[in-house]
């Protein structure tokens, strides 16, 4: 970890009575106490750093309730399913071996903000995870445009209640093992069921009831009327020439607003043999994928924002002499190993982690502000020397996303700390090659290549539906265009088209077209055969 | 503004509704996982619950996902120790694993093995399904049901010794205010007054009464007669005064059996075989266990001799001696008829014996468990343990034990009794199953 502490704020701390200043001591923790700390916490966090956040609320869980809150995706109401319990028996697994530890905090971004804190923490620990999840993250989900764009922090707990209810009377209603399959299809499209262009109305207890209702009501008029009528043959084409036929796809396509990159809407809107109990679970499951998006795209800054947050604030309250050298030593050994980067060739590796790059980076903007190289001012000649960190930082925070975020402020310095090299994979070559490493005639590579890395577009498959044969035997195409000769996973897309295929009622296509040309590479196929087979 | 709230007191166990769809989603995968352990590990830890590692595949949760490999990518990491631009190196392997590891680590493939802990609830539950007491022993447990009396109320009829003293009184007393019974008091009173008028009737010269006295007197006396009558014609306790205690028989469902561990420890016994029959007798009691609250264990074990011993000295001492299967059988009898009367007592009894038996004890032991013991029994099974290698070179030879030659008949018609051979550890749970398996009793037809 960054060694350089950065308490400019404050003044240099009072050495003659600091005992009595102390917020605790020791490690044991009752409610005043962590009221008191928060308080001072919430002092430096709103004063200090000028934070804007949503209201506070703090719960104290046990470690079991945490491994609950673990298992259902750290939402504190879910709706019930195997796979979050197959998350609780491996977490529980995992925890009671002693591989692996509990998270010390949870936070929901809602409004109020809710942060879990583990009873077994000791004081110091609460203390850094206020700071981290109740200010930090908190000020991150407040202000993010990603997350005010996409995400409604009032009323995402009302949704999951009515989720949870919805899909338990389902289950009463049609029996656990229809719920189940439309559920597991629906958790296989989850990643396709975002739209990551045009941002969604926010969902809305209120309406989302009311929608409910209508739906119902209104059965017969969005039941497309084009399902009713039998597969008529194209005998009528073959009178018509080329042209006429491209101007009926394109018709066709514009009737169901295809291309689609969200897989579970056009399911959830027009697969034709769905239930209307169906058609809502879709729409729930594809409501929280949605909700989670702006998440996915953020870690790097997210884990960053409330890293910075709670280092500087535990700084500030030793400064202060508000706690014991003990309690900073203890922070410290807890800090460090939250921002621990493991090197490639290390046996703890498995990519970077957000909370150390994000934390290095807003370390090193906080640097270039107050103290900036001649490199710096080279390269970042907005901000260097501006003196201003927080600002900058802020303003980092509210409008950028990982992907941008490090295009825009990967540091040189950045990179050669934590020696950074890009490697290029050619599938023809026998050999990977090292493309650029940390030198001046590298830099602007690897951090390209680092930013594509945290892309979710690049990172994820770009799926599409791009027809409908409605005149025929109602195949549905999904395309997914190849970047790069980067394939899919085979078994699990034949899975997954299974599930598409089972939502939709007929035969599927799944082709692969390249990006550059357009032209179609391969094809699999399902016809509902395979399916009620397999 | 902080709202801190404590947590800790709300109900745990949110998960359990997605533990329950998981174990159901992964029923066959754990079945089978629970059996291979059963296989392979000690019987005596049974009675907790158990580690068991599932195949990911049908928990598998599938998704569109970029290959890991193929087609041009280019990536960064981190710690460059020596690398410059323009390096080759090696491919890693494609295990992953391999030297240099340059690879991200892959997330996803810790699912290929699936690795859990079931309550002991969850394992026996899984353990023992489709277990079930045969369709025919349970009918005659449910004959051999106790009742116990239970108060039910009361009633206007029953036996005098059943006769409710308070309810019975309380009738009567209230008739007899209602009908205006004279009391006994009341009826002194009037006769100590008559006393008095004729005494002092006495007392006068004349021997007469005064003129109003003399009224006063017959006044009384009409009263006095009056009462009396009264007395006379309304009882004390009228039958329609009395309430007898009612009881009710209920059925009590006998809820504890008894288990009979019978074995051969003579020297033809191997360690190995006692094993064996350790792990029959453990599974037997797990199973008794989860049907009755109480199970009593009762160890016999015999050589030519037979005596009740405790658990210890049943597993690991050693005698010597010849073997007399009857003795056994003689000492069981003894014990449930001293400690075990069939109405209160589920009564199971395992044998476990390598088959050999004193040339003349047979046709007794048939005689004594056909006449004795079995009708007693719910269950009866004998496990004849055979040495792996013996088993093999006897196997075509006439092969049948002195034990087993005299039982066989016997099995043949009585559903009761059954007989079942066990060469190694892995058949112990296929017999067991074999023995218990609900459709045994159509199986047998």
């Amino acid at each position: 970890m960054s060694t350089s502490s950065h308490s400019n704020t404050t003044t240099a701390p009072e050495t003659s009575e600091p005992a009595s200043k102390l917020l605790f001591n020791g490690a044991d923790w009752d409610f005043d106490t962590l009221k008191n700390t928060y308080d001072a916490i919430e002092d430096i966090a709103l004063n200090e750093l000028k934070l804007d956040v949503y209201a506070n609320q703090v719960e104290v869980i046990t470690s079991e309730q945490m491994l609950d809150a673990y298992s259902s995706i750290g939402m504190p109401l879910m709706y019930h399913h195997w796979s979050f319990g197959k998350r609780f028996v491996r977490d529980d697994v995992m925890y009671r071996k002693g591989y692996q530890g509990l998270a010390y905090e949870i936070v929901i971004n809602s409004n109020p903000c809710i942060s879990y804190v583990m009873e077994e923490n000791t004081i110091v620990m609460q203390a850094l995870v206020m700071a981290h999840a109740a200010f930090g993250h908190n000020h991150f989900f407040k202000n993010n445009y990603l997350f005010k764009q996409w995400t409604d922090a009032d009323g995402i707990l009302d949704y999951l209640q009515f989720a949870k209810r919805y899909i338990a009377k389902c289950e009463d209603r049609y029996g656990f093992d229809a719920v189940e399959r439309v559920l597991d299809a629906a958790h296989a499209l989850m990643e396709q069921g975002v739209n990551r262009y045009s941002h969604p109305e926010k969902p809305n207890l209120a309406v989302e009831l009311e929608r409910e209702r209508e739906r119902a009501k209104y059965e017969d008029e969005t039941y497309n009327d084009l399902w009713r009528t039998l597969p008529q043959t194209d005998t009528d084409d073959q009178d018509i020439d080329e042209i006429q036929r491209k101007m009926r796809i394109e018709e066709r396509r514009a009737q169901f607003g295809l291309p689609e990159e969200n897989l579970l809407y056009f399911l959830e809107k027009n697969a034709p043999a769905m239930q209307l109990w169906e058609r809502e679970i879709l729409r729930i499951v594809r409501n929280i994928g949605q909700y989670f998006y702006p998440q996915k795209q953020t870690k790097v800054m997210n884990e960053g924002c409330a890293c910075y947050v709670h280092y500087s604030i535990m700084n500030s309250l030793y400064d202060k002499g508000l706690v014991s050298e003990g309690a900073m030593m203890e922070f410290i050994d807890s800090h460090s190993r939250v921002v621990f980067q493991a090197e490639f060739d290390d046996q703890r590796y498995s990519g970077f982690n957000p909370y150390a790059l994000g934390f290095a980076m807003m370390q090193d903007i906080h640097r270039m502000c107050v103290d900036p190289t001649d490199e710096d001012r080279k390269w970042f000649p907005d901000i260097a020397g501006n003196n201003e960190p927080v600002e900058t930082l802020k303003d980092a925070w509210a409008n950028y996303r990982d992907e941008s975020f490090i295009l825009q402020f990967l540091s040189p310095k950045v990179m050669r700390d934590m020696r950074m090299f890009m490697i290029d994979d050619q599938s023809a070559s026998p050999h990977l090659e090292v493309a650029a490493i940390h030198d001046d005639n590298g830099y602007r590579r690897v951090r390209r290549s680092l930013a594509r890395m945290h892309d979710v577009s690049v990172r994820e498959p770009d799926m599409q539906i791009v027809d409908v044969d409605i005149r025929g035997n109602r195949q549905l195409y999904v395309q997914h265009t190849e970047h790069e000769g980067i394939r899919l996973e085979k078994a699990e897309a034949e899975m997954t088209l299974g599930y598409i295929g089972q939502l939709w009622g007929y035969g599927v296509t799944l082709q692969a077209i390249d990006y550059k040309t357009g032209e179609i590479l391969h094809e699999t196929n399902y016809t509902p055969d395979d399916l009620s087979a397999a | 503004m902080l709202y801190i709230v404590d947590r800790r007191k709300n109900p745990t166990g949110k998960s359990l509704g997605n533990r329950q769809r998981f174990m159901r989603r992964a029923k066959a995968q754990i079945k089978k996982a629970v059996e291979e352990s059963i296989r392979t590990r000690g019987i005596t830890d049974i009675n907790n619950g158990d580690q068991v590692i599932i195949p990911g595949k049908t928990l598998k949760e599938p998704g569109f996902h970029h290959a890991r490999r193929g087609g041009n990518r280019d990536y960064v990491l981190p710690g460059n120790k020596k690398f410059v631009q323009g390096d080759r190196v090696a491919r890693p392997n494609e295990d992953g694993g391999g030297a240099g590891g340059s690879k991200a680590s892959p997330d996803g493939d810790g699912e290929d093995e699936f690795q859990f802990t079931l309550t002991r609830d969850e394992f026996l539950d899984i353990f023992f399904e489709d277990l079930e007491l045969p369709d025919l022993l349970k009918k005659s447990l449910k004959q051999t049901t106790a009742f116990r009396n239970a108060r039910a109320g009361f009633s206007v009829q029953g036996t005098p010794a059943n006769l409710s003293l308070v309810r019975t009184m309380r009738n009567s007393l209230a008739r007899r205010i209602g009908l205006r019974r004279p009391k006994t008091d009341e009826i002194r009173d009037l006769e100590d007054q008559i006393t008095a008028l004729q005494e002092k009737a006495d007392k006068r010269p004349s021997g007469k009464l005064t003129k109003p006295d003399d009224e006063k007197l017959h006044a009384l006396l009409a009263d006095l007669e009056n009462a009396k009558r009264r007395m006379k014609s309304i009882p004390f306790i009228d039958p329609i005064d009395t309430r007898y205690n009612q009881f009710q028989q209920i059925p009590d469902p006998n809820t504890q059996a008894v288990m009979f561990c019978l074995m051969d420890v003579s020297g033809s016994m191997s360690e190995q075989m006692k094993e064996l029959g350790k792990r029959f007798f453990m599974l037997l009691h797990l199973f008794l266990h989860r049907r009755y609250e109480h199970v009593d264990v009762v160890f016999i074990r015999h050589t030519s001799r037979a005596s009740e011993v405790d658990e210890e000295t049943f597993f690991y001492s050693r005698e010597t001696g010849g073997t007399i299967v009857s003795t056994a059988l003689e000492e069981m009898k003894k014990v449930l008829k001293d400690r075990y009367p069939t109405d209160q007592w589920n009564i199971y009894a395992a044998q476990a014996s390598d088959g050999d038996n004193y040339s003349n004890d047979g046709a007794k032991c048939t005689a004594l468990l056909a006449e004795d013991l079995l009708p007693k029994c719910q269950y009866y099974a004998y496990i004849e343990i055979t040495d792996e290698r013996e088993a093999e070179i006897f196997a075509a030879a006439e092969g049948e034990t002195a034990l087993w030659k005299s039982y066989a008949p016997l099995a043949a018609v009585n559903p009761r009794f059954s007989l079942k051979r066990v060469t190694k550890a892995a058949d112990i749970f296929p017999v067991f199953r074999e023995l218990f398996a609900k459709n045994r009793a159509e199986a047998k037809t």
